[in-house]
């Protein structure tokens, strides 16, 4: 069974439709990439699952339960989506890290605020290194994020997304705010990540990683889904036309 | 003459720093409250609150404290604040308050406002409740944010407890001015006017070198 199952996903701001119909599931321990030119949706899509937005239509299940149905004011309340929200991770494309935070005070903050036994917070302080030691910044635990490259500020950012055990890690671009030579530590730690089978949707960029990390891709485009399959089939021999044309542009440059 | 100038004058310069720190001590929250009706997503409360703070900041504050001390008695025939200094400094106390109140709710709006949505992103992701969001990651940023326009309006402040005069509070200048039209046997001196200046720089001084080291504390991030 799937562990996300997205139906009908609908979302618009004011009369333009920026989701039309989107369905899509993935299975526990997959990577899901997400293609398309800007303005296509898929950061809308991403923003809808963390409920950063609202969608107008959809049912979206975790687990086979459903977490968020449109049409049920009952599973959108306020106090509730805030636990449904940590069914899902959220790495951004600017980190948003917080500055007044050192990179461990950040990946344990939210934990620690769901902790109020401070007995636990040494187990708290133990796992935040340990995750920043799996992003390979063991020695910048102390560093306040100004004092971190763009690179390191992101690896900060995917340790604190997993400090919460999320059942879906997402992340919106998250090497498009990094200077070229900073983008293949990024993108080694997603892959290891992806090589411990973490179930991920990742919004990118990069097709070579999406066809080498990402189990299947989706290709977006005018806020509807084009084409979904095998990674390596969509992106090396894409079935429709519109997906060709945008790949071709992007093998070309 | 100068140890009873210097007392005289001490008196008033008392008045003069509990205006001051009464106004502080009731606009830094109030303003903060008044700053989230500014920004309510419930409309008539937002245009209600913007409305006030067009009023307070609009017209002066002399005019304001003016009306607030008469126009009651006016109205009702008998003076609500009494004829003592009491009376007066309870006047002078709101009317201040009122009116920076309304300035800090603006810089307060500012600040809160320039912290980028990310930041407010980032905690709700992680399951962060509403206030949480606003206490462990907004505040301080915000503070950081405010701290050199807030710098700059307390300074002022210090000034402006001398339009406290004009319903004849007995602060630091209105004890100096005594000694000019006569008082504690003096008349006809103009030094002490002068001299009260000296409180003004050196209180200024202090609370600059105080308001500086509150900036530098906030440096360690950006």
């Amino acid at each position: 069974m799937a562990l996300l199952e997205a139906q009908k996903i609908e979302k618009h701001f004011g009369s333009t439709k920026v989701l039309q119909d989107i369905s899509f599931s993935l299975d526990e321990g997959q990577a899901l990439a997400i293609i398309g030119s800007s303005g296509s949706g898929k950061t809308t899509l991403l923003r809808c699952l963390n409920f950063l937005e609202t969608p107008d239509a959809g049912v979206i299940s975790v687990g086979g339960k459903v977490i968020f149905d449109a049409a049920d004011p009952a599973t959108q309340q306020e106090s509730e989506l805030r636990e449904k929200r940590l069914h899902f991770g959220l790495v951004f494309q600017n980190f948003n890290l917080f500055p007044q935070y050192t990179a461990l005070e950040n990946v344990t903050l939210a934990v620690k605020l769901r902790t109020p036994d401070k007995s636990q917070w040494g187990t708290i302080d133990a796992r935040g290194r340990e995750l920043l030691a799996q992003m390979g910044l063991q020695d910048r635990a102390g560093h306040y994020p100004h004092q971190l490259s763009g690179g390191q500020q992101q690896r900060v950012a995917i340790a604190r997304a997993l400090a919460l055990r999320p059942d879906v890690l997402c992340f919106d671009e998250p090497t498009s705010a990094l200077d070229p030579e900073l983008t293949g530590e990024v993108l080694k730690v997603i892959r290891s990540l992806a090589d411990q089978n973490t179930t991920m949707i990742i919004v990118t960029h990069e097709m070579a990683f999406a066809r080498d990390v990402a189990d299947e891709v989706i290709f977006m485009d005018g806020g509807v889904i084009v084409e979904q399959g095998p990674a390596r089939q969509v992106i090396e021999q894409p079935r429709e036309e519109r997906t060709r044309q945008f790949l071709s542009r992007y093998s070309g440059s | 003459m100068l140890a009873t100038v210097l007392g005289a004058l001490n008196v008033g310069f008392l008045q003069t720093l509990k205006l001051f720190a009464v106004t502080l001590l009731g606009a830094i929250p109030l303003g903060l409250v008044l700053s989230f009706g500014s920004m309510s997503r419930f409309a008539p409360l937002r245009y209600l609150t913007r409305m006030v703070i067009w009023v307070i900041r609009g017209t002066p504050l002399m005019l304001q404290l003016i009306i607030l001390y008469y126009i009651p008695g006016r109205l009702l025939g008998y003076s609500p604040w009494g004829s003592g200094e009491e009376g007066r400094f309870l006047a002078s106390a709101i009317a201040f308050i009122i009116n920076y109140t309304c300035y800090f709710s603006e810089i307060y709006r500012g600040g809160i406002q320039g912290v980028p949505v990310g930041q407010q992103e980032a905690g709700m992701v992680l399951g962060m409740t509403r206030s949480q969001i606003f206490f462990k990651v907004t505040l301080l940023q915000m503070i950081k944010r405010i701290v050199p326009p807030m710098s700059n309006e307390i300074i002022t402040l210090v000034k402006d407890t001398s339009i406290a005069r004009i319903i004849s509070l007995q602060e630091v200048i209105w004890a100096g001015y005594a000694f000019l039209k006569g008082s504690h046997g003096y008349s006809g001196l103009v030094w002490p006017l002068f001299f009260t200046g000296i409180y003004y720089l050196v209180f200024n001084g202090v609370l600059t070198l105080l308001l500086g080291w509150v900036e530098r504390r906030l440096d360690y991030f950006k």
